[in-house]
């Protein structure tokens, strides 16, 4: 029966060989062979491989006829494969690009898959070919063109065609499924997750989710398709495909009509949802977050899953060692998640494990608040008010203080869940703008403030006698100002009021007369610095006096910077005594800071500078982060010195003077870095107080940086590189960053020769150091910092080497 | 250029406390002398011979806690005064006498001076803040008869009375009463119905001390604040804010009108004694010769213009005399 065609389609390629005119009679003649085995689709096993061997021949003949159009009407699997055979052999490459064009162009994608679809049985082996064929088309023929690519392979275009393509089968598949015939669909869900996993999720999801999205909306078996598609993704592609859903998808709802339960059925997809997106991976926008544990929260089934996933996700946060190792930008993002989850939790679930998350809430909230990250802090802060304010709904709820900011209310916004079916995200791109309209009506209210009794404007002139008592002569009242207290014009009339006076007024006057009481007369100062330094460090607030912490810190400092040698003796040997608060021993680093940048400053820039608003930005107020601005200053320096080929404006000639710093650099210094090791029953730099020994290293950076062209540098430089070698591996960032400018510090303020004579061998080994931070410090900061550092280095090599000595 | 403020005319010393309260009473015919009776912290009150600027006489009534309110009910020898031991003592001092005559129990704790008012020959009214917190006492003297007792509304939250100011309108009808309150109103009582007329917010801190002028229906009050609030009444018997003074420092402790209406004193925590044109509040002088806050300022009775005095007393045990607008 079937040895017609077959001997015709033989003849046929026969013809074809033999070339000339007989080619287009060949055509013809395998049209109608074709035509008689009853279309391209009812071919047989054998007839395929015999139209096969003649595809071959015709896309290896090219004759003057119609052959191209042959290949659209040719099955669409053979076709292709011929076609691509034809693109890799030698000289046909052009021909066969223009016929895979036109292949493409005229709809024979869809072709393509539906027939794949229709026809499961075959092996194994094709079906994979063809596969890797299909997904890998544009690779294959731009490797082939290079640069003459044809733009309909370009990625961007093929992979949303084939997109297109995917949805018309699935639409055919559909159709037939409502006429009662089973049809299969695991090829689709192979070309999507190959695709997926090459990372081409952007351009094929692009045009396939919106479109599901609308076809799914009110139609179940369009909802099963959809479902089923993912569910037949195998398990090595399955995290792309689910990735870029949860990516993509513009809800929670319309993820969940997507998914179905897949993360209940498939083991590899909840493995992806439940740990690697969110304990894994910290890159996720909080759009994808949301739609993510919206889409757990949206079934039954699935809240289990919500549940252990947020116990999970607590026992992340609240373990010690997270979060002294993962780097801030993953403990925020795990703490919004646990808000998210939080936020989707009912009642009944809350009381189901509230004990659970009170134990969690405890430990978490403990290691947080150690640490000395402000931002960490402020994270464990927010998280802890929420849990609390979740699992206590009628007691008591913790509160913290902190600074409200953008961040702040973000994360606290996430707990207050919009209702899962009007999530707005912004999935795709980054368009998170539309959050801002929803402030507006709320500021109408605030005009309509009721204002108390204003007063009846006087009517001027009907006063008849009007000029009765204008004969009353004002005295001169010039002399009436503000009322001050006298404060006292002696220094150690100072002393008597700051020891022992019980008048407020006097002692409040006092505090803000010092600082300029001391600068005012250093030779009385010096008579009792010691002893006023004393009294200034034990001053405590008496009275509610406005910005008392920088009076006193500025009466420190002027007393320190009259009589340095003693007052730095003594601050520093109190840095290291019982008794005293952390909050004492910070303010003493502050001072000596503070002080030495006075010193080393020329005399002329330094009064006017030192006044005014300069200083505050160091002091250390609770819940400030002033290592920022130690750093800044620091970069700044760095920036100054390493790119000075970019500089060209003129230079202002600066005052010169002595530097008052040279004599007495290493009193500031020395005393501070001896003890360290030395731990008291009260203070222990190594163990909790790690706090201020990140103070403490800061500060140390800053004293050897103001040190630049003093005697004492080098020696200080050698000291200080082997404190940093000795806690190179502290676990507390903050004391790393601290390490890190110190290293900056010395390459800046010890002379080159030096840096190359005495202290070689401990700048190899922080050079080996600061290649490992560069490379595996969780903390972006210490990085950033390490490779300056290397640079700093670097800069130096170069400079020692254009100047041979 | 402006003439610098006047120096006191002269200062009397010798109370050994702080001033609390003084009253001058030298409208008496010649040849009985002026004297100022001050009270002060110790419980004593001080009768200042004006002549002599000594102490005539040392009155000790008031079991050595604190005196802030003295008067004189017709002439200087008949005395009220109000003290810390929760009295109002009324003191016959004729001839050389320094008895007690009689005494009334405030059962007050507060530091609210009364007020008192001459109704007729022999007859006054004297309002004090009574027992319960927020109320107002009035009485008649010498009987002891209650005439009232001024209750603000359930729930008007205006807490205690810090300072009282009874008088007499012009037209002679019902005798009114101001009184300042703890949450900075003022408010006007209308004795005989019991109940407020009109109540005025002038403050937001306690009202610490006021004074009116019946003639122009105007008033004054200070409080803790930088501020001095004027007032006025109109016909319908309310209350409305007329202008505000803003003062250099904050805290006012007391404010008297001259009893001619031309000018006013206030003493103030700033331990300054600033005047003002009435008419106008025109500021005129600021007198600065205290070292502690003013407790008491207070104008004479003297029949001629010219000999007209200013006192103040302060924390600094200190009362100044002074002279000034006097030509007018």
């Amino acid at each position: 029966m079937a040895a017609g065609p077959e001997r015709a389609l033989r003849e046929a390629a026969a013809a074809l060989e033999r070339g000339g005119p007989g080619a287009a009679a060949a055509l013809g003649a395998a049209r109608e062979a074709v035509a008689a085995a009853g279309g391209p689709a009812a071919l047989g096993e054998r007839e395929r491989a015999l139209l096969g061997a003649f595809l071959r021949s015709l896309a290896r003949a090219r004759p003057a006829a119609e052959w191209r159009s042959f290949f659209l009407e040719a099955p669409p699997g053979l076709a292709l494969s011929v076609l691509l055979e034809a693109l890799a052999a030698p000289g046909s490459a052009r021909e066969a690009a223009e016929v895979l064009e036109l292949f493409l162009r005229e709809g024979r994608v869809p072709a393509l898959l539906w027939e794949l679809c229709q026809a499961p049985a075959g092996s194994p082996e094709l079906q994979e070919a063809l596969l890797g064929q299909i997904v890998c088309l544009p690779d294959h023929v731009s490797n082939k063109l290079q640069g003459k690519n044809p733009p309909v392979f370009f990625p961007q275009n093929y992979f949303p065609l084939l997109g297109g393509a995917i949805i018309q089968v699935l639409q055919k598949i559909s159709e037939s499924l409502r006429g009662g015939l089973d049809c299969s669909i695991s090829f689709i869900s192979h070309i999507l997750g190959k695709v997926c996993v090459h990372g081409r999720q952007k351009e094929i999801l692009s045009v396939l989710v919106p479109r599901l999205t609308d076809l799914t909306k009110s139609d179940c078996i369009w909802q099963r398709i959809c479902w089923r598609l993912v569910e037949c993704v195998p398990d090595r592609w399955m995290e792309a495909v689910v990735l870029g859903f949860v990516q993509r998808a513009p809800g929670a709802d319309v993820l969940s009509r997507l998914l179905g339960n897949l993360v209940v059925k498939n083991k590899k997809a909840q493995f992806v949802v439940t740990q690697k997106m969110l304990l894994l991976q910290y890159g996720h926008t909080t759009a994808v977050l949301q739609n993510l544990l919206g889409y757990l929260a949206l079934d039954s089934l699935r809240r289990a899953l919500l549940i252990k996933v947020l116990k999970e996700l607590l026992e992340t946060w609240g373990s010690s060692s997270a979060v002294k190792h993962s780097p801030p930008e993953q403990q925020q993002y795990i703490s919004k998640a646990i808000l998210i989850c939080l936020s989707h939790l009912k009642e009944p679930e809350i009381e189901s494990c509230r004990q659970e998350l009170l134990t969690s809430m405890m430990e978490g909230v403990k290691c947080h608040l150690d640490s000395n990250l402000p931002q960490i802090r402020r994270l464990g802060m927010i998280v802890a008010e929420s849990i609390s304010s979740k699992i206590n709904t009628d007691g008591p709820v913790l509160k913290f203080q902190y600074e409200e900011d953008d961040e702040a209310r973000e994360l606290k916004s996430l707990l207050v869940q919009t209702p899962p079916f009007c999530v707005v995200p912004g999935p795709r791109d980054d368009d998170r703008n539309d959050k801002t309209d929803a402030a507006l009506p709320g500021e109408l209210e605030s005009n309509k403030k009721s204002h108390p009794a204003a007063p009846v404007k006087p009517e001027e002139e009907s006063d008849a006698e009007l000029d009765s008592d204008d004969d009353l002569i004002p005295y001169d009242m010039s002399e009436d100002k503000e009322l001050k207290t006298k404060a006292p014009v002696y220094i150690r009339d100072c002393i008597e009021v700051l020891t022992g006076s019980e008048d407020v007024d006097k002692w409040e006057a006092t505090v803000k007369a010092l600082e300029s009481l001391v600068r005012k007369n250093p030779a009385a100062t010096r008579e009792v610095s010691v002893e006023l330094a004393k009294i200034v460090l034990h001053l405590e607030e008496k009275t509610c006096i406005e910005g008392f912490v920088e009076l006193r810190q500025r009466a420190q400092v002027a007393i320190l910077t009259t009589d340095p040698i003693p007052v730095a003796k003594y601050l520093t040997s109190q840095f290291y005594s019982l008794n005293y608060s952390l909050r004492q021993r910070v303010d003493i680093l502050d001072v000596l800071v503070l002080a030495a940048q006075e010193l080393s400053y020329p005399k002329s820039h330094g009064k006017t500078k030192h006044s005014d608003a300069q200083k505050p930005c160091i002091q250390l107020l609770p819940g400030s982060d002033s290592s920022k601005d130690w750093r800044k200053i620091v970069d700044e320096r760095i920036k100054n010195k390493t790119r000075r080929f970019a500089t060209g404006q003129s230079q202002v000639e600066r005052a010169s003077g002595p530097n008052e710093f040279n004599s007495v650099a290493g009193h500031f210094f020395f005393p501070l870095i001896q003890h360290f090791d030395r731990p008291l029953t009260t203070f222990d730099l190594l163990g909790e107080d790690h706090f201020v020994l990140g103070r403490l290293v800061h500060a140390l950076a800053i004293l050897m940086y103001l040190a630049v062209n003093t005697m004492a540098v080098t020696a200080m430089g050698k000291a200080l590189l082997e404190f940093v070698w000795a806690l190179r591996f502290h676990t507390d960032s903050y004391v790393r960053q601290g390490l890190l400018s110190c290293i900056s510090s010395v390459l800046l303020s010890v002379p080159a020769e030096c840096l190359l004579e005495d202290v070689t061998e401990e700048l190899l080994e922080a050079q080996s150091w600061l290649g490992d931070v560069v490379e595996k410090d969780p903390d972006g900061d210490c990085r950033r910092l390490a490779l300056q550092n290397l640079l700093l280095m670097e800069n130096l090599k170069k400079k020692l080497q254009t100047v041979p000595s | 250029m402006a003439l610098p403020p006047p120096d006191p005319q002269f200062v009397l010393r010798g109370t050994g406390a702080a001033i609390h309260t003084l009253h001058f009473s030298c409208g008496s015919q010649e040849p009985a002398v002026p004297v100022l009776f001050s009270g002060s912290e110790n419980g004593f009150i001080h009768v200042w011979n004006l002549k002599t600027h000594r102490v005539d006489t040392a009155l000790d009534g008031h079991g050595r806690k604190s005196v802030y309110c003295v008067e004189t009910m017709g002439g200087k020898d008949q005395l009220l005064s109000q003290g810390r031991d929760q009295r109002i003592c009324l003191w016959d001092l004729a001839e050389g006498r320094t008895a007690v005559t009689d005494s009334v129990c405030t059962e007050n704790v507060g530091f609210c001076r009364c007020s008192l008012l001459k109704v007729a020959q022999g007859r006054w009214l004297m309002a004090m803040a009574a027992k319960a917190l927020e109320e107002v006492q009035v009485l008649e003297l010498p009987s002891k008869t209650s005439v009232c007792t001024l209750k603000p509304e359930v729930g008007a939250k205006l807490g205690m009375p810090m300072c009282l100011k009874l008088w007499q309108p012009s037209c002679g009808s019902q005798p009114l009463l101001l009184a300042g309150y703890e949450d900075g109103s003022v408010v006007l009582w209308n004795m005989s119905m019991g109940k407020a007329l009109s109540q005025l917010v002038c403050h937001q801190e306690p009202v610490m001390s006021l004074d009116f002028d019946s003639e122009k229906a105007k008033g004054i009050s200070g409080s803790s604040e930088k501020v001095l609030s004027i007032w006025s009444l109109n016909e319908q018997q309310n209350l409305q804010v007329y202008k505000t003074h803003k003062l250099v420092n904050a805290g006012i402790c007391d404010i008297t009108i001259r009893p001619d209406k031309k000018i006013l004193a206030t003493g103030g925590w700033d331990h300054r004694i600033r005047i003002f044109g009435w008419k106008n509040l025109k500021p005129l002088a600021v007198l600065d010769y205290h070292t502690a806050s003013v407790h008491a300022v207070s104008f004479s009775d003297h029949k001629i213009p010219s000999e007209r005095l200013l006192a103040a007393g302060s924390k600094d045990h200190r009362i100044s005399i002074w002279s000034i607008y006097t030509q007018t």
